[in-house]
């Protein structure tokens, strides 16, 4: 018994939600340089956790057995999201200290998201899934707002606690009606429950479209897209980096496991509403994204776009798709890190970069970034050699693998035209004459500076050896 | 043989080279190492493709040089190279072309000489690994990866208008080729490989057989160009600096070519039974129409790139003949094109060096202030109209032979798309080059110096020498091309 409580603390969850209240009150009683320090302990406790996660052991976690659960899917998902939140801790430090943003609550406020996200990933259970949901969204509300004497800052916080509290409540609105109809709130024992019928009824059916759109919400995919620009435009652009990197990543594994456990049995009634939810976002991420000037609102609809990829592969829904998924996502994770880095250190007129346009001339002054811009650009639309084709190829092979030739000749045509604002970045960098040269100048610290060039490692070097990532993902199972 | 990684070392070479360039810090002084470097890269690679050539088994129809890897643990992808009878002249072109555009760059690319090299240098491998890739995945990743530094060269160091061009190069050939990937990813599920060399085995059914090689055509179609699909080609043409224009002519829209022999007549030899008639039918609107507008043409860069679509008319012609004069015709014009175009345009960068224009309207009696000039630009001249005895000759002789067991509908088209073929060719030699000085700005223009003679005389020679001598080039591609047309015959017989 007493071996067990000690047992209690190695469990990642547990040990991150100590260790996030630990850091509160390091940050409340340092004096000097309470920003700098916490988030350095910060980044060391993720660092501990992926160790735990890493040897975490299925006996640890049986005592909430009907809460959470535990697979290698899981715990992939789970240290993909604390790589993308130490990496996105660490590049936006300095950001942090540029634009005189020292509160150390940040680096406490992204712990706690990410226990959110672990603990989403891991859910097995409506009502934990949905407690997960609200201790990550509620610190990122919190977090987008956090520059509290600006007004776009707060704007955006307030934009996305409001839309996001409705769709919260849309997702619980669901929930009451699957649990109404199946008398239970356990993933497994929904399925069991489920497995008796050949259909759904009614209002199964309501309370599955009520919590789809609740989650295609979190993953930020159309129709229900329209926080996201708007909230990557507003928040600070650290703030706006961890938007990009780690939420997104939880959401996804989320959606997943929502559809394929509990569900797995109905797949051609969600399939419908993911292969809708894939193609418009595909789509609008494509079309929208050509009009902007807006490096941040450009981006937010470059990641509704691959959104929409990672879902066909969810439509796939077969092993290959879990596969495909694991792989976009973490080339996603990896290449958002690389881009966020980067712009976290440019600074034109001592402004940090938000015009795509002052990328003009990028390439005379700083050849080794523009090099570094383009090749991220082109890995994100999907150009090979790079990383980004992989992810779109294997979403292509599930999708194949599952006879869904329409949905596939519609991604690649949308790939197409989302190759078109990738090229314009590299066409503004390379291309277009500088009118005035040396405004543009790029600080990085030591530590963005190993993140970025090792995510550009791995970007650029992912086909020489594809096979380490391609088996891990392979041997996933949801 | 060679118990060294031959085929490896000739596509990376370039790379290693662009490696090399890339610690090279640029100014004023040293671009001219970053050139020679380049410079040095390109012709070791050109060298060691030569032993390809020299020591290639002429007896031996499928791949030699072959090296195989495992490249993907879950998928029976490989990294698989290796040389035909069918790729290995289109490898030559490629490390023969690629030193003769760093040699035409060398004094009128003055800013970013280094993006420039690093640009050919990674064109070059990529041209390289596509024409040898035996893994079909390798082969796409090549195909596409292409455009990247195509991109780069017609959007830095192009003409006017070279973002429009650039852009529409880009995602003209890109929507092409994406169609091809879902293709191949179809093919890999019906049959768990892909490699090129087992895939030739006819394995699809009737219907998967016209999609595939629908997508196979979306691409191929784009990039060789055909009618109507050309419209990025003259474009590109027209704003990609010289080298680029030279390398586009030269290998690019082979790999339209090769892609047609390789996928279309090998893997799906009935959908291409079925589609023949629309083939000719393109290829022969293209041979006329693309023909006459080239007439047309005031700007001499375009006029040579609508004859590229024309001369690549009678390329498909002779693919989708699908016989032993046809093939080998084809590919004769294949080479020939990639060296006469190749040199058209360099002939045209010459002048457009000292100039800066490219309107016909501008020249006039150039034969007089630089007969040495007039002398090899004749020579490529003729060799574009198809005049025996020059590389032309020979590829239009044997796809009008071959066509002739197929049907004289399709003779008498192509056979008038050569006539006029040598109308617009002779028309705008006699504007430029004969007559007297009309122009004062042309009054002293200088001849061709020692760079321009070193880059056009060896494809002035080789012009001639494959039309005097050109079993030297069909022996070693005959086989690998009978090969093809067995498998088809017998595929479309059952």
């Amino acid at each position: 018994m007493l071996n067990n409580i000690y047992n209690i603390f190695f469990i990642p969850e547990i040990f991150l939600a100590c260790s996030s209240f630990i850091c509160l009150l390091f940050g409340l009683f340092l004096k000097k340089n309470a920003f700098r320090q916490t988030s350095n302990l910060a980044v060391f406790v993720l660092l501990l956790t992926i160790l735990l996660v890493y040897y975490d052991s299925e006996s640890n976690f049986a005592n909430y057995k009907s809460l959470f659960s535990h697979s290698s899917f899981i715990n992939f998902f789970k240290i993909l999201a604390l790589l993308g939140s130490i990496a996105s801790i660490i590049i936006s430090k300095d950001y942090f200290l540029g634009i005189k943003l020292k509160n150390f609550e940040i680096p406490v406020l992204f712990l706690f998201s990410t226990l959110g996200m672990m603990l989403m990933i891991a859910s097995n259970n409506l009502m934990s899934m949905y407690l997960a949901i609200e201790l990550q969204s509620l610190s990122l509300y919190v977090a987008a707002a956090i520059k509290r004497d600006s007004i776009s800052s707060a704007e955006s916080g307030v934009k996305y606690f409001i839309l996001g509290a409705l769709s919260s409540g849309i997702l619980l609105y669901g929930f009451s009606l699957i649990y109404g109809f199946t008398g239970s709130i356990n993933f497994n024992e929904i399925s069991f429950y489920l497995s008796k019928y050949d259909n759904l009824n009614l209002g199964l059916i309501f309370g599955l479209v009520f919590v789809m759109v609740g989650l295609a919400f979190k993953v930020s995919a159309v129709p229900f897209h329209m926080w996201t620009p708007d909230v990557y435009e507003g928040a600070p652009n650290s703030i706006t980096g961890f938007f990009a990197i780690v939420p997104k990543i939880a959401a996804v594994a989320l959606i997943y496991r929502f559809c394929l456990v509990p569900f797995e049995n109905f797949y051609l009634e969600w399939s419908q509403i993911i292969l809708f939810l894939s193609i418009a976002s595909m789509f609008l991420g494509a079309i929208a994204a050509i009009a902007q000037s807006n490096i941040k609102r450009l981006l937010a609809y470059s990641s509704i776009g691959h959104i929409g990829y990672i879902l066909i592969a969810l439509v796939a829904a077969n092993d290959d798709g879990i596969k495909a998924a694991s792989i976009y996502m973490f080339s996603y994770m990896i290449m958002n890190v690389a881009i966020f880095a980067i712009l976290l250190s440019l600074k034109v007129k001592n402004e940090y970069l938000i015009n795509i346009s002052d990328l003009k001339g990028l390439s005379k002054s700083n050849p080794i970034v523009s090099l570094s811009i383009s090749i991220i650009m082109l890995s994100m639309a999907g150009i090979p050699p790079f990383i980004g084709f992989f992810g779109k190829f294997y979403v292509f092979i599930a999708a194949i693998e599952q006879e869904l030739y329409v949905l596939s000749v519609l991604g690649v045509l949308a790939s197409v035209i989302s190759a078109f604002y990738y090229l314009r970045i590299i066409k503004i960098m390379y291309f277009d004459e500088s009118i005035s040269e040396g405004i543009i100048n790029f600080q990085i610290s030591f530590q963005s500076k190993i993140i970025l060039s090792l995510s550009l490692f791995v970007i650029i070097c992912f086909i020489f050896y594809p096979s380490l990532l391609i088996n891990i993902s392979a041997s996933l199972t949801i | 043989m060679i118990d060294w990684p031959l085929v490896s070392v000739i596509i990376f070479l370039p790379l290693i080279g662009a490696l090399i360039i890339l610690f090279i810090k640029e100014d004023e002084l040293t671009s001219i190492n970053i050139k020679w470097a380049a410079l040095l890269a390109t012709l070791g690679t050109f060298i060691l493709s030569l032993i390809l050539w020299l020591q290639f088994d002429y007896s031996n129809p499928s791949y030699q040089y072959e090296e195989k890897f495992r490249w993907f643990d879950d998928f029976n992808f490989f990294y698989h190279v290796g040389v035909d009878g069918i790729s290995l002249f289109m490898i030559l072109l490629s490390t023969f072309l690629t030193p003769l555009c760093i040699l035409a760059s060398w004094n009128n690319i003055k800013k970013r000489v280094k993006e420039y090299m690093l640009s050919f240098l990674f064109l070059e491998t990529v041209m390289i690994g596509m024409f040898t890739s035996i893994d079909i995945l390798l082969f796409y990743i090549f195909f596409e990866a292409v455009l990247i530094p195509m991109y780069l060269i017609i959007g830095i160091w192009g003409g006017n208008r070279r973002i429009y061009a650039s852009f529409k190069f880009f995602l003209y050939t890109l929507l092409g080729s994406v169609l091809m990937l879902i293709a191949i990813i179809v093919m890999y599920r019906n049959t768990s490989s892909m490699s090129i060399e087992f895939l030739q085995g006819n394995y699809f059914s009737y219907n998967t057989q016209l999609f595939l090689w629908l997508a196979f055509f979306a691409s191929f179609a784009v990039k060789i160009p055909m009618w109507p699909f050309h419209t990025w080609l003259p474009d590109a043409h027209v704003e990609a600096p010289t080298a680029g224009s030279v390398i586009l002519a030269g290998v690019l829209l082979k790999m339209g070519g090769y892609g047609f022999i390789r996928f279309s007549l090998g893997m799906l030899p009935e959908a291409t039974e079925f589609f023949i008639p629309l083939i000719m039918t393109l290829s022969i609107v293209a041979i006329v129409y693309t023909s006459l507008v080239a007439l047309a043409q005031t700007d001499i860069k375009k006029l040579i790139a609508y004859s590229s679509v024309a001369h690549m008319g009678i390329v498909t012609i002779g693919i989708f003949l699908v016989n032993q004069q046809g093939l080998e015709g084809a590919m004769m014009q294949m080479i020939s094109h990639g060296l006469v175009s190749a040199a058209l345009f360099l002939c045209v960068g010459v002048i457009y060096d000292r100039m800066h224009t490219r309107e016909i309207e501008f020249y006039g009696g150039l034969v007089q202030r630089m007969p040495l000039y007039a002398t090899v630009f004749m020579i490529f001249m003729l060799g574009s109209v198809g005049l025996p005895g020059t590389s032309g000759f020979i590829g239009e002789f044997l796809v009008i032979v071959g066509a002739f067991k197929f049907s004289s509908y399709v003779v008498i088209g192509a056979a008038f798309g050569i006539i006029l073929s040598a109308v617009y060719m002779l028309y705008l030699y006699k504007r430029i080059i004969f007559g007297t000085i009309t122009n004062n700005k042309l009054a002293d223009i200088l001849d061709i110096n020692t760079r321009e003679k070193i880059i056009l005389i060896p494809l002035a020679i080789s012009v001639i020498l494959l039309g005097i001598f050109p079993n030297l080039f069909l022996d070693p591609m005959r086989l690998s091309l009978e090969m093809i047309i067995t498998n088809y015959e017998i595929a479309n017989a059952k």
